[in-house]
């Protein structure tokens, strides 16, 4: 088998593994983890392989044809971007498998659950190496969906659903703004794939539709990133179980924002705007980020916050266009994967073995739990940017970026340090503060995690640890291509774990010590703050639930206007445009038909079937109650379907016979269950509108008929048909042949309809004798007023 | 409308309309007719014995639900669309067999799957809105 086709393997991997894990989770319990993780190991172990030849420059392309009529194809690119990406969520996905293993063990639906997260991780996979736009979008929308799932696995409560509905609609609705963003960009370039952007992507930047493409993207990319002023759905998703917590904010979902910048940077990046809009979003979000993770006192809630700080963070890097930004992106996004990977784990071990996650009555652990304290050390160690950790190496790339001396570097470096050093103290207060400290009790006996919570922490800990320490071989083979990847052209990361006398140094050391200030007063800062934000009182997350109300308000006051439920409104509504369309615009351009030609020698029985038809019309007007109006509509009905017989249509007049009569039968049903009186009462002055009214469709159709008949007739279709139609469809029937074979397509679609239809009528026949049997109207204003109540 | 000539015929009726439809739905491919107009033709009779024995009757008579049969010919309209994709050729390319039985070459397609798909759809869903009117209406 050749490397494609294992790729392409590996790409669904995830979805098999999730199609199989509820039944091996029923017959092998927790321990299902060892074999479910073997899925996202195989998937690593698969993609390493590719790090050699992607380290000397490579850039692998591959894949299929989906949709070759509109260029779309399923193919994947892989260079030292997606392939960081795509081990990062290999790996870390195998780890938090394992750790899923441990902490829901027991858990009546963790098959369920391993089935989600292994569906997360084939979405995430898929979206990072997409190369085709579609597909990009396609997983993009996969991961809300399938974080969706996740976020609200414990659907029972209803802060989980909340959270679940709220990180839907905030980036599925991104999703769209990218889907929009895209399709653009697709227009402007006529290109699908991402691999041939860069040969376009200076004309790009000087088209006019450059900014709308920039801002769809950007919004697509900063919801999923959960940038401020869309950050709040993402600590609302630690409802999630924390091994979902964990995995979504180190390795996916929220990176995929960050995956997209860094892809576009070569395409879209460098322009003004583009320096303009992500420093400042990114900035805003690092330093939101990390003073509203200072307020909290919940271990998942503060290593939520610092995410988005984070996020901020990369974002601001990435945006930034200076030396080093980029390396430093890449330095960091690695460092922080693993660090925050670790970290959740390890504050879910916490929660897992105490039964508390409050960070202020939690102390003492560090006899009980050594191992997890030694982990989360390691961690801290790397988030705060200290030695000799990964994290370190990305600090000093950080401020090896920002430390020129003009005025921009200047702010954005008295920011940046401001936010890393509220991470340091809250790395450090994670870290440190429930395990140091006199023991206090706990609702559960504390006592070491077992094997499956703790070797992921582990492992992802020594990982930042290593490659710091070799950070030569790292640089070589994943953070210099993902940045040369970055930037669209080569870059080398140099920096090591060897301290270098200068400005990043002094700024490195400026952001500890102010981090050990902040940890100190961790408690008075956390009251400030809470003090602030209280005066604030509105946020973000309030504004979405007002945001929803609203939109459920309108489309309630919208619906009741245009939906009262009055079958005759709705009617002359649909009457009155059909008049105005027939007449308003043939009146307007001057275009009525000549006055028709009548042959003189009409046969007789042709015009008896005329008469039987005007006949007919003038009963079902002169009928005397509505049962014979109905009867007497099918005798116009069956003399046009005479009239369909006699110029050759059998199969219409076919149809239009078995049509008249099924429709008088059902027409004489619906009468009868609507109880109405035998005969139409009312005065002469209601009746008269409508009848202008049908005096005037009348009119419109017959004018339009003319109009259309008037034509020279184009017989191409029709000699197509008749000429392919036994040929190619082996049929004689050439109407039965367009209908099931040349566009059979349409015939599935229309019989579709005909089924929903059919269930729709089915239903509202029985909600209608339903409600009427126990006596109280369905209104939508009653529905909504017991929502309302509810809220 | 239960006059005893009609309950009587009503069954005989039905049963004849039923084949009929049927032998409308086969020679539609080369003669007026088809699953369309089959369907038709077999929901009036379904009609006329409701009108004639009642509903209940009808639904004992036909088994299944309306909609589960509408459900079963939706079902087997795409699949007849799916087997050119096993072919390997374009999604809903008709698909010919020429199986000789008893001597006879019986002509069989997915075309004809097709169509027999739309038959059961027209039957299910326009028959279930007419039952459950005729059942709500007489009572």
């Amino acid at each position: 088998m050749d490397a494609a086709a294992l790729t392409f393997l590996a790409l669904g991997l995830p979805f098999v593994a999730a199609a199989f894990a509820p039944a091996l989770t029923r017959v092998l319990g927790h321990n299902a983890a060892w074999i479910l993780a073997l899925a996202p190991f195989a998937i690593f172990v698969h993609f390493a392989g590719f790090v050699a030849e992607i380290a000397k420059g490579e850039i692998i392309t591959g894949g299929y044809a989906w949709i070759p009529s509109f260029n779309v194809s399923f193919s994947w690119l892989i260079d030292g971007l997606s392939l960081t990406f795509v081990l990062l969520i290999s790996g870390i996905g195998a780890l938090i498998v394992l750790y899923s293993g441990g902490y829901l063990k027991g858990h009546p639906q963790q098959g369920r659950f391993f089935s989600f997260i292994l569906m997360f991780m084939g979405s995430m996979q898929g979206l990072v190496v997409s190369d085709s736009f579609l597909m990009l979008f396609v997983f993009w929308e996969l991961t809300s969906i399938t974080s969706f799932l996740l976020i609200g696995f414990d659907h029972g409560r209803e802060a989980a659903r909340r959270a679940a509905l709220q990180a839907l609609v905030v980036t599925g609705g991104g999703g769209l703004m990218l889907l929009a963003g895209l399709l653009i960009l697709w227009n402007i370039s006529g290109i699908t794939q991402f691999s041939l952007l860069p040969a376009f992507g200076g004309e790009l930047k000087e088209s006019p539709f450059y900014l709308a493409v920039l801002l769809l993207v950007l919004g697509g990319a900063f919801t999923k990133s959960a940038q401020f002023p869309f950050h709040f759905w993402l600590p609302n998703a630690m409802e999630a179980p924390t091994p979902v917590s964990a995995y979504l904010h180190s390795a996916t979902m929220v990176k995929a924002g960050v995956y997209l910048l860094m892809r576009l940077n070569p395409v879209l990046g460098g322009t003004p705007e583009w320096q303009i809009l992500l420093p400042l979003f990114g900035v805003t979000t690092l330093v939101a980020g990390a003073a509203l993770a200072v307020r909290q006192t919940d271990l998942k809630l503060m290593l939520a916050y610092t995410t988005m700080s984070s996020l901020g963070l990369l974002v601001m890097l990435t945006g930034l266009g200076m030396p080093h930004a980029l390396e430093a992106a890449a330095l960091y996004l690695v460092a922080h994967a693993l660090f925050k990977g670790a970290l959740f784990m390890v504050a879910g071990s916490i929660d897992h073995e105490t039964g508390l996650r409050d960070l202020t009555r939690l102390g003492g652990l560090r006899s009980a739990m050594p191992l997890t304290f030694a982990i989360a050390l390691l961690a801290a160690l790397s988030m705060g940017g200290l030695l000799p950790s990964f994290g370190f190496l990305a600090k000093e790339e950080i401020y090896a970026a920002l430390s020129g001396f003009d005025r921009r570097s200047m702010v954005f470096a008295a920011l940046t340090m401001l936010g890393n050093a509220l991470m340091f103290a809250v790395a450090f207060a994670i870290a440190l503060k429930p395990f140091i400290g006199p023991k206090v009790h706990t609702p559960k006996h504390a006592h070491e995690a077992p094997l499956l919570l703790w070797l992921g922490p582990a492992l992802l800990a020594v990982t930042g640890l290593a490659m710091a320490l070799m950070s030569g071989l790292a640089h070589r083979l994943i953070t210099s291509p993902m940045a040369t990847a970055v930037a669209g052209q080569p870059r080398s990361v140099s920096v090591s774990l060897m301290p270098h006398i200068g400005v990043p140094l002094v700024l490195s050391g400026l952001t500890v010590l102010a981090g050990i200030a902040f940890y100190l007063n961790l408690a008075r800062l956390r009251a400030a703050m809470t003090v602030i934000l209280a005066d604030i009182g509105w946020g973000p997350d309030r504004g979405f639930d007002q945001f929803l109300r609203g939109l459920v308000r309108f489309a309630v006051a919208v619906t009741r206007r245009l939906q009262g439920g009055r079958l005759d409104v709705y009617m002359t509504a649909t009457f009155v445009l059909v008049a105005v369309v027939l007449l308003a615009v043939p009146f307007r351009y001057g275009e009525f038909p000549r006055a028709p030609f009548f042959s003189a020698d009409v046969p007789l029985h042709e015009l008896a079937i005329m008469a039987i038809a005007v006949a007919g019309l003038f009963a079902v007007v002169l009928a005397a109650d509505r049962l014979t109006a109905i009867v007497s509509l099918g005798i116009q009905g069956f003399a046009v379907a005479m009239i369909f017989l006699l110029y050759g249509a059998p199969d219409l007049a076919f149809t239009q016979f078995m049509i008249e009569t099924l429709s008088v039968v059902v027409l004489a049903l619906v009468m009868t269950r609507l109880r109405l009186s035998p005969s139409d009462h009312r005065p002469l002055g209601e009746k008269l509108p409508d009848f202008a009214l049908a005096l005037a469709c009348g009119l419109g159709f017959g004018l339009f008929l003319l109009k259309v008949t008037a034509a020279p007739f184009d017989a191409t279709l029709t000699d197509f048909f008749n000429r392919y139609s036994k040929a190619v469809a082996h049929g004689e029937n050439v109407v039965n042949v367009i209908i099931v074979d040349f566009r059979g397509t349409d015939t599935l679609g229309e019989i579709a309809v005909v089924m929903i239809a059919g269930l729709a009528i089915l239903s509202l026949v029985r909600l209608r004798a339903g409600s009427l049997q126990r006596g109280e109207p369905v209104e939508i204003a009653a529905e909504e007023a017991k929502r309302e109540e509810r809220a | 409308m239960r006059s005893v000539i009609f309950r009587t015929v009503a069954p005989f009726l039905t049963g004849l309309m039923v084949l009929f439809s049927i032998f409308v739905l086969l020679r539609g491919h080369n003669a007026p007719g088809g699953g369309f107009i089959g369907g038709l033709i077999a929901v009036s009779a379904l009609a006329i014995y409701g009108i004639a024995h009642g509903v209940e009757t009808v639904r004992r008579a036909i088994f299944f639900h309306p909609m589960a049969i509408a459900g079963a010919g939706l079902f087997a309209a795409t699949i007849a669309g799916l087997v050119s994709l096993v072919a390997r050729v374009p999604f809903m390319t008709g698909l010919w067999i020429y199986p000789s039985v008893l001597g006879t070459e019986i002509p069989l397609s997915t075309v004809m799957l097709f169509d027999t798909g739309v038959y059961l759809v027209v039957i299910g869903a326009i028959g279930s809105v007419a039952l459950s009117l005729e059942e709500r209406g007489g009572s």
